[in-house]
């Protein structure tokens, strides 16, 4: 696995600490501190969302719109990097997890 | 119980509910008159459910159809479903204004763009209108309320059970995050007796809300994640895809805050309500029992107090 990239890292927590209007300063969360139970809103969650695509001019693939993407700094820059790095990689398993997310 | 010989093929619905006349088609999808054969069945499930929550209600309100365009604003429904939406637009003009407005009429000119809101909106849900009203402290104990009127959808669609305009009767509750939860859960399990006590083929499912546009994708995850929305389901034009004919959603704080609605000891209160599509629960006994309510079984019959004179 990569290792995150400390600027996408810093990124994403001033974007969070921006948009996300937790209950807690974002600078004491861990990478993997999860943010929904940080006081993150599901309408939070789309400002933080669309604040990440503007900042990287990414699109986010309907795979990756799920609470899982958002639940943490560590999975966002995650899904992130993937989509800097991998073009074809986030929408290749686009398809696949909403299969296997349907009910 | 036995399929009765009269019960229309799933996908010709529509066209076996507008030959029986049932349905009488206006020229725009998803919009009918209904006639009062169907009409009955749908004041049948009106009585059943109100007879279901007459114990738990303290109060219950019939809603006019449209309501004040702010609260399409304050619910959130407005941010989440735009593109459902309806808003009711009326001509501004004066006695002064007439001549001209008749003169562009016989040129052949479109006088609905001269149209403009008027601070009313269609009514979006059974239990929206109610928030406003309850802004402020409730009190002890919370309120269970039954809510019953006119929705609409903007949503053309072939499939009958699809309609623009539909009625919801609801019981919703407001007080504690407990007592929200509670009433979800325990109205989902009577709402599955009475479908079944209809004969009706029911199941409860997870489920989630049709978000607008590519957030939508992330919102519904949260929702269903959280199961704060349930749908009973019964097959209606297709029996590989159910259809919702209730709901069941809890809002946890959503409404209490954005109508600062308050619990006697000043918390922020939570809701919850259930939803009975009544349109669709009548589609759903028409494509159950077959086409002539008449014929349908005696015990369905009795329980919708359809009688030898009321068929």
């Amino acid at each position: 696995m990569t290792e995150l990239t400390p600027t996408i890292e810093a990124s994403v927590r001033r974007i969070v600490a921006e948009h996300a209007d937790l209950v807690v300063d974002a600078a004491s969360l861990a990478d993997d501190t999860d943010l929904y139970r940080s006081g993150l809103t599901s309408h939070a969650s789309i400002n933080v969302m669309l604040a990440i695509e503007d900042e990287f001019g990414v699109e986010f693939p309907q795979g990756m719109l799920k609470k899982s993407t958002f639940q943490s700094i560590g999975s966002i820059a995650a899904a992130l990097r993937e989509l800097c790095e991998g073009p074809s990689a986030a929408r290749d398993a686009g398809p696949a997890e909403r299969t296997a997310g349907s009910v | 119980m036995a399929i009765a010989e009269d019960r229309p093929v799933a996908s010709g619905l529509r066209v076996a509910l507008l030959e029986a006349g049932l349905l009488i088609a206006t020229g725009e999808d998803g919009l009918y008159l209904r006639d009062d054969r169907f009409e009955r069945i749908v004041v049948g499930i009106d009585h059943l459910v109100g007879a279901a929550a007459a114990p738990d209600v303290d109060a219950t309100y019939f809603l006019p159809p449209v309501m004040p365009q702010d609260v399409l604003v304050r619910t959130g429904y407005l941010r989440s479903f735009p593109q459902l939406a309806g808003l009711v637009a009326t001509w501004p003009g004066r006695p002064s204004d007439h001549g001209a407005l008749i003169r562009r009429l016989e040129d052949g000119t479109d006088v609905t763009q001269e149209f403009v809101d008027h601070a009313l909106a269609l009514c979006s849900a059974g239990c929206h209108p109610l928030y406003p009203v309850l802004s402020g402290r409730l009190p002890r104990g919370g309120r269970t309320i039954e809510a019953y009127g006119q929705c609409f959808r903007r949503e053309p669609s072939l499939d009958p059970a699809r309609l623009q305009t539909f009625r919801q009767h609801e019981v919703v509750r407001i007080g504690s995050a407990t007592s929200a939860r509670s009433h979800r859960d325990h109205w989902v399990e009577r709402a599955l007796e009475i479908h079944r006590g209809l004969g009706l083929e029911v199941e409860a499912v997870v489920a989630n809300d049709p978000f607008f546009g590519r957030a939508g994708a992330l919102l519904a995850s949260e929702q269903r994640d959280q199961a704060l929305k349930l749908e009973i389901v019964t097959p209606i034009a297709s029996a590989e895809e159910p259809t919702a004919i209730t709901s069941a959603n809890c809002h946890l704080d959503h409404f209490g805050e954005a109508f600062s609605i308050a619990t006697a000891d000043g918390v922020v209160a939570h809701s919850s309500c259930i939803g009975f599509g009544v349109e669709r629960i009548a589609l759903a006994l028409l494509a159950q029992h077959g086409l002539d309510p008449g014929r349908w079984p005696q015990t369905v019959r009795d329980r919708l107090g359809l009688s030898e004179r009321n068929p």
